[in-house]
């Protein structure tokens, strides 16, 4: 028997559907007190603004897995050389997210996706409709291959890969929608099984 | 040491995918030093490494890639061998299913079940792995359903806070880099 408890979150309102909205997030888990973070807890957070965050705290507890978790999911989203534009990675991460169920990481990436391919309408379609919404055929691919990766068992074959090619992605792109959705298989199991999201007060 | 992907699927240096993955040179990096921080770290804290390699059989047992299977099968003690392949049987089942927060997204509620160790699998695998395979066959197929009740499970079998998380970021991972592997070997068959 382990003497730490789970936390009750203090009152909340969970939102209840997909959303653009900024989140926040309550833990189940006690977060490392910031007072109680060496060099090597702090360093482990990469920015070191993560340091308000509970959920960068809870994970802080196994530092060199965190900080390698974020250089993993730094280079596949931010690295700006080749590959799949910025925008259509995050639709791979959205997309991920809306399958696997988690609000918080959908909110997050449906921002980010919105943002940077200015198609506000087609993001958010995704999210009130789920995978199978109708987009365009460039993102419905992208969307069908994240899907393919995330279901189990994962179906992702030649025909996902053909018919990404077919909408215009080259090898580099497509290693980077593997990546992408993939490393929010990592991503959403964390965020949902160790907390719960919340509605930000208006 | 050793790229786990690359070598899971076979990567040669100087192929075409060795240089579109050196290209993300940081996320393979540090896609290995997640790796070599959940498997071969320097402080095992909590978490012993068969404990470890018992949590990444059972799995990648449940999804059912064969190379990342046998790669981390191979790192179990033979004499857990038997029973995690036996609850790996029982437990396989597809996914993502579970239920959403009550409201509109209910309709989007997909049943399935919450799996629990057989009494054979308990006596073999002890009350620590037991509740660590019930949670991550929760996170692996059906993840938007977990809750404090699923993690009070683990504490009670004796898994710190601290531990918890390693063990959810192990879970992770290699939800990860299963994925990574099976995409890159398809994309791998088309060049």
């Amino acid at each position: 028997m382990s003497n730490d408890k789970t936390l009750t979150p203090p009152p909340h309102t969970e939102p209840v559907v997909f959303t653009r909205d900024m989140l926040d997030w309550l833990p189940w888990l006690e977060p490392m007190a910031e007072a109680d973070m060496t060099e090597h807890h702090i360093k482990s957070l990469v920015d070191a603004a993560r340091v308000k965050s509970p959920y960068f705290r809870l994970l802080a507890r196994d530092p060199d897995v965190l900080e390698a978790r974020t250089r993993t999911d730094k280079d596949i989203f931010y690295n700006p050389e080749a590959g799949l534009p910025r925008a259509e990675r995050e639709l791979a991460a959205a997309a991920t997210s809306r399958l696997n169920g988690c609000i918080y990481c959908a909110s997050v990436h449906a921002r980010f996706a919105a943002t940077y391919s200015k198609r506000v309408d087609d993001v958010q379609r995704l999210l009130d409709e789920g995978v199978e919404a109708r987009l365009d055929e460039r993102w419905e691919a992208i969307v069908a291959a994240s899907v393919a990766l995330t279901a189990l068992p994962m179906t992702f074959g030649k025909e996902h890969v053909e018919r990404l090619r077919a909408v215009g992605l080259d090898d580099a792109a497509i290693a980077d929608l593997i990546g992408a959705a993939s490393f929010f298989n990592w991503a959403n199991r964390l965020m949902l099984s160790l907390g719960v999201p919340a509605t930000q007060p208006k | 040491m050793t790229d786990v992907i690359d070598s899971l699927v076979c990567i040669p240096p100087g192929s075409r995918l060795d240089a579109i993955r050196a290209q993300r040179s940081e996320a393979r990096k540090h896609a290995q030093a997640s790796y070599a921080s959940l498997f071969e770290p320097k402080d095992l804290a909590g978490v012993s490494a068969d404990e470890r390699h018992a949590i990444a059989a059972f799995v990648t047992g449940l999804h059912g890639e064969p190379k990342t299977d046998g790669f981390y099968v191979a790192k179990l003690p033979a004499g857990l061998r038997p029973a995690v392949a036996t609850e790996v049987a029982a437990a396989k089942t597809t996914g993502p299913y579970g239920r959403f927060p009550k409201g509109p997204l209910s309709a989007e509620d997909t049943p399935g079940p919450s799996w629990k160790a057989s009494d054979a699998g308990r006596a073999a695998l002890g009350p620590r792995l037991s509740a660590a395979f019930e949670h991550t066959h929760m996170l692996v197929f059906h993840p938007r359903d977990a809750a404090a009740p699923s993690l009070q499970s683990l504490l009670d079998a004796g898994w710190s806070t601290t531990d918890i998380v390693t063990i959810s970021q192990l879970v992770s991972f290699l939800s990860y880099q299963i994925r990574v592997v099976a995409g890159l070997g398809v994309l791998a068959s088309t060049l």
